[in-house]
């Protein structure tokens, strides 16, 4: 409990857990860390795309634009090329585990514990 | 469906003592509202399903019967791979509920609190009493899986708990109690009117008030009488009071206390006792006891009245009856299982209430249904979470009858 005079830690307070064992849904625990983390991401896409939603019809109320400006929107050459760049950059970013699972199965590397062992005597 | 889509968070009543969320925040319990009658609607069939094509089956070819207890379904279920994936889906929005919740309220807790500490020095609707202690079964696991439960303090006097219960009912509820999540309490209010059109109750006793949402529109329906609300948790009653008074709720007094010792009234001090969503959330010895005290503090021809999901009983199938346990053992509801698995007149007759006087009557939120849709017809669906509930009650008899019948 926090002294009363002290700023509150309110981001990590917040996470605090409820008093009563947690049931486990999954025979792999990591699945239902996965489940939390994935869940409050879809939580948090919901919360942007209300946002955006706000935006544009404020954007419209003042007649900046219109949203049927929006879904015509075509992107030229340039804008199109961005767009497509950072849509790659994306994919690899959530990507990542799965990319790298191929490239280890290519590579064939040794267990680490063979390294650690073989440089501990070469 | 449009009629079946739940209003946006911002149609709840931003009363003062409600803890402002930003436009972020609002969306997140938005998408926890909708999520949540996706849980229990589209794919909540989904339990239903793998129980009647697999689970049924496969245990009747293991034991050659059909299961004889919810239990038993509940062992079965518990190995089932939907079921599991559903749970885990249902428990993940429970927790982020609260998560969310406290994000809104712990950001703003110094506001928070010292609204509440003017509130409650002004008006003196509120009476703590440190020598209650939480009773064994508020403090065995946080209910509903809101951390510090009902009671618990992240610094000495604030009213995280209490308001992080009310920012956040609307999302669980998926809408369904109206702008000020009092539908249960409106609810009650409606039965009572049209049941006795010109009662005039003068003293009434609601008890787990909470923070007070079910109590404070029955304060309002009858201004004329004096409303005591108690519970055990400060933590709630702070915020609870502070609520009350920022409605402008005056005839309304929140006392901590313990339904277990209502020593303090004398005998017939009452001419209503209430409980909302409260008996569940007891235990088995504590349960009693507190029937016992309400109908002490009952005047002769006053009322009790318990809202309650239904309970148990043998004309309900046994696997709706597993599925309305969820919460018991997902959602730390712990006496959830056991006090619907009660004959709950039997309870009422043993506390002093002749089974002739008692009645159950179905009662459902009352909401301004040109926001808030009302309730789906099919409770079952939401299998506990629907604002259809019962109400169990009784008229205590008058002494001349209670002689009659004795």
């Amino acid at each position: 409990m926090s002294a009363p005079d002290t700023p509150l830690d309110w981001v990590t307070l917040s996470g605090r857990r409820a008093k009563g064992r947690r049931p486990e849904y999954f025979d792999e625990p990591a699945l239902d860390r996965l489940y939390s983390t994935v869940f409050a991401l879809a939580a948090e896409v919901s919360a942007l795309r209300e946002r955006q939603d706000t935006l544009e019809r404020l954007l419209e109320a003042r007649g900046t634009l219109t949203r049927a400006e929006i879904e015509q929107y075509v992107p030229d050459r340039e804008a199109g090329r961005e767009r497509g760049l950072a849509t790659q950059a994306y994919i690899a970013r959530i990507m990542r585990g799965f990319q790298q699972e191929v490239e280890a199965m290519a590579a064939s590397d040794p267990p680490i514990m063979d390294v650690v062992e073989r440089l501990s005597r070469e | 469906m449009a009629s079946d889509l739940p209003p946006p968070y911002t149609a709840m009543t931003r009363h003062p003592m409600m803890p402002r969320v930003n436009h972020d925040e609002a969306a997140r319990f938005n998408f926890l509202t909708h999520f949540n009658r996706y849980l229990s609607g589209t794919i909540g069939a989904g339990n239903k399903l793998a129980y009647e094509k697999r689970v049924l089956p496969a245990f009747r070819a293991e034991h050659g019967r059909d299961p004889e207890h919810r239990y038993e379904i509940r062992d079965a279920m518990n190995r089932d791979p939907w079921h599991r994936t559903w749970s885990a889906l249902k428990r993940n929005s429970m927790e982020m509920r609260q998560h969310f919740g406290r994000q809104v309220v712990l950001r703003q807790l110094d506001e928070l609190d010292a609204m509440a500490r003017q509130y409650n020095e002004h008006s003196g609707q509120l009476e703590l009493d440190p020598a209650i202690a939480q009773p064994p079964y508020q403090t065995a696991v946080d209910i509903h899986c809101q951390p510090g439960g009902y009671h618990g303090e992240e610094r000495p006097g604030d009213v995280t708990v209490g308001a992080n219960y009310d920012v956040g009912l609307f999302a669980t509820t998926g809408g369904a109690l109206g702008g000020l999540n009092d539908g249960g309490g409106q609810a009650v209010v409606a039965w009572v009117k049209a049941e006795r059109p010109d009662w005039s109750p003068r003293r009434i006793l609601d008890i787990g008030c909470t923070i007070g949402h079910n109590a404070v529109p029955i304060a309002q329906a009858f201004p004329e009488a004096e409303v005591i609300a108690i519970d055990t948790a400060a933590a709630s009653l702070r915020y609870g009071a502070a609520r009350a008074a920022a409605l402008g709720v005056k005839n309304i007094r929140f006392v901590q206390a313990s339904g277990e010792d209502l020593s303090r009234w004398a005998d017939g001090t009452f001419d209503w006792v209430q409980t909302t969503m409260f008996l569940h959330e007891l235990s088995a010895k504590a349960m009693p006891r507190i029937l016992a005290e309400a109908h002490r503090v009952l005047a002769p021809g006053g009322l009790i009245l318990h809202i309650e999901q239904p309970q148990y009983s043998d004309d309900m199938p046994l696997f709706e009856q597993f599925m309305r346990d969820w919460d018991a053992f997902n959602n730390n509801e712990p006496f959830w299982s056991a006090m619907h698995g009660q004959d709950l007149k039997q309870v009422m007759a043993e506390a002093g209430f002749p089974r002739e006087c008692q009645f159950v009557a179905g009662v459902r939120a009352v909401v301004d249904p040109e926001i808030f849709p009302p309730s789906p017809d099919k409770g079952e669906e939401d299998y506990g979470r629907a604002a259809i509930w019962n109400a169990y009650g009784a008229w205590k008899p008058l002494a001349a009858e209670a002689q009659v019948a004795a």
